[in-house]
């Protein structure tokens, strides 16, 4: 049993396969601050609030550390590597750590389970490179200390948007959410908080179009959508959280997608090939929460292992 | 922490880093940082692992923010060699440790 990707759907899904006595080995990715990485999206999240049974909330890295143990003290092995390659053509599937050309795979797997979740979107937009960690961030936990003082701008206006912005002005001194549409997308609680905090201000309709500054940010060049008019935001800090893309690169031609790339299950967790499941972020752009990945890794884990019982029989 | 890493302040930063024989790779981290978690125990290993070519030190940005003024940190964790004082590169968020020995490979 191999398990690809370590959020709260591969962790969960390590849980429940090791405490079924099948060793599942885990490749939970490397570290990184702008894609996926060990542990997932709630690395760079600071409070949860919503999972259950933390009365007072946990902080995201925190959550996760307990996941892995949870997982490691059940047998589960743990690999900080990055899979680079999976081949799905046969059984037992071949996956891929280090080098893609290999002529073995690193590891075989009579079932997998994938749990690669989903990544941020960046802009795309001139400038976006050069001043990343100069002024431009996606981590706003990691980076909102340098900022103290600062104004500062977010793009985006779903959860993670409005959450790093409302967790900012704990730092800057004004935070203007960035927003391409004039309504957000946040749940009602998040914009409650938004709307009430003094510091926070919106800029509605409209989207950057480039990032300015030689050695470091000094401001974004913005256009309104409706009226088309340009303007420049004179900010020195701008944090990233437009929307997520799943990881899913690794699998194409090999497992079927839907057209934004999110991977298609039947039937619980079952993907396109017979042995092979998915949970979590990776097949699911509706929910994406913690508690909802946790729940289909759970599935994933109970699907693979009636699954495997049943070859045996 | 390691016995192998040793740990910086604004007090002694120069002395530690100009001092040093072979180059010094600064983490800059705190508490609080995610990724910097997640990359601590990678720098652990290459220090351990590379005695004679590098040093791995680390300076905590909430008690010296003096020294991460200076190097212009704004995103952590960022790790910056340093070779006779003179800063050789910087390395901005966490990576993998086979990412992190590649983008030190032409400086030690």
């Amino acid at each position: 049993m191999v398990i690809v990707g370590s959020g709260p759907a591969g962790l969960t899904a390590a849980i429940y396969t090791a405490r079924a006595n099948l060793a599942p080995l885990v490749v939970e990715g490397e570290p990184s601050s702008t894609s996926d990485q060990p542990g997932g999206q709630l690395m760079l999240t600071t409070e949860v609030e919503n999972y259950p049974g933390f009365i007072d909330g946990i902080m995201g890295p925190e959550l996760m550390t307990s996941f892995r143990a949870q997982a490691a003290r059940f047998g589960a092995i743990l690999k900080t590597e990055k899979a680079t390659k999976v081949d799905l053509s046969s059984r037992p599937f071949g996956v891929w750590v280090g080098d893609p050309t290999a002529p073995e795979p690193t590891y075989t797997a009579g079932a997998l389970i994938i749990a690669t979740g989903a990544r941020s979107l960046m802009l795309g937009v001139p400038g976006e490179d050069k001043l990343l960690g100069h002024g431009l961030s996606t981590c706003a936990t990691c980076d909102g200390f340098f900022f103290r003082g600062h104004e500062i701008a977010v793009v985006g206006g779903g959860d993670s948007a409005v959450e790093e912005a409302t967790f900012l002005t704990k730092f800057a001194d004004k935070v203007t959410i960035v927003h391409r549409r004039k309504e957000l997308r946040a749940s009602k609680i998040m914009q409650d908080r938004a709307f009430k905090n003094p510091k926070i201000s919106f800029l509605w309709d409209t989207v950057v179009t480039e990032v300015l500054g030689d050695n470091s940010l000094s401001g974004v060049r913005v256009r309104n959508v409706v009226t088309n008019e340009e303007s420049e935001l004179g900010v020195t800090g701008l944090f990233v959280a437009i929307g997520h893309a799943p990881n899913t690169a690794l699998f194409a031609g090999q497992l079927e997608m839907d057209e934004n790339g999110y991977l298609i299950t039947h039937d619980g967790t079952n993907t396109n090939v017979e042995g092979v499941f998915a949970c979590g972020d990776v097949q699911d752009h509706v929910y994406r929460q913690a508690i909802t990945a946790a729940g289909s890794g759970c599935m994933a884990a109970i699907d693979a292992e009636r699954w495997l019982e049943a070859q045996q029989a | 922490m390691a016995a192998n890493i040793v740990n910086l302040s604004d007090a002694t930063f120069d002395e530690e880093v100009k001092g040093s024989e072979v180059p010094v790779l600064v983490d800059f981290w705190a508490e609080w940082c995610g990724p910097c978690k997640m990359v601590s125990p990678i720098l652990e290993e290459i220090a351990s692992e590379n005695p004679e070519r590098i040093r791995v030190a680390k300076l905590n940005i909430d008690d010296n923010l003096e020294t991460a003024r200076r190097f212009e940190v704004m995103s952590i964790p960022t790790m910056i060699l340093f070779k006779d004082g003179d800063v050789q590169t910087r390395i901005v968020g966490a990576k993998g440790k086979g990412q992190l020995l590649q983008d030190l490979a032409a400086y030690l």
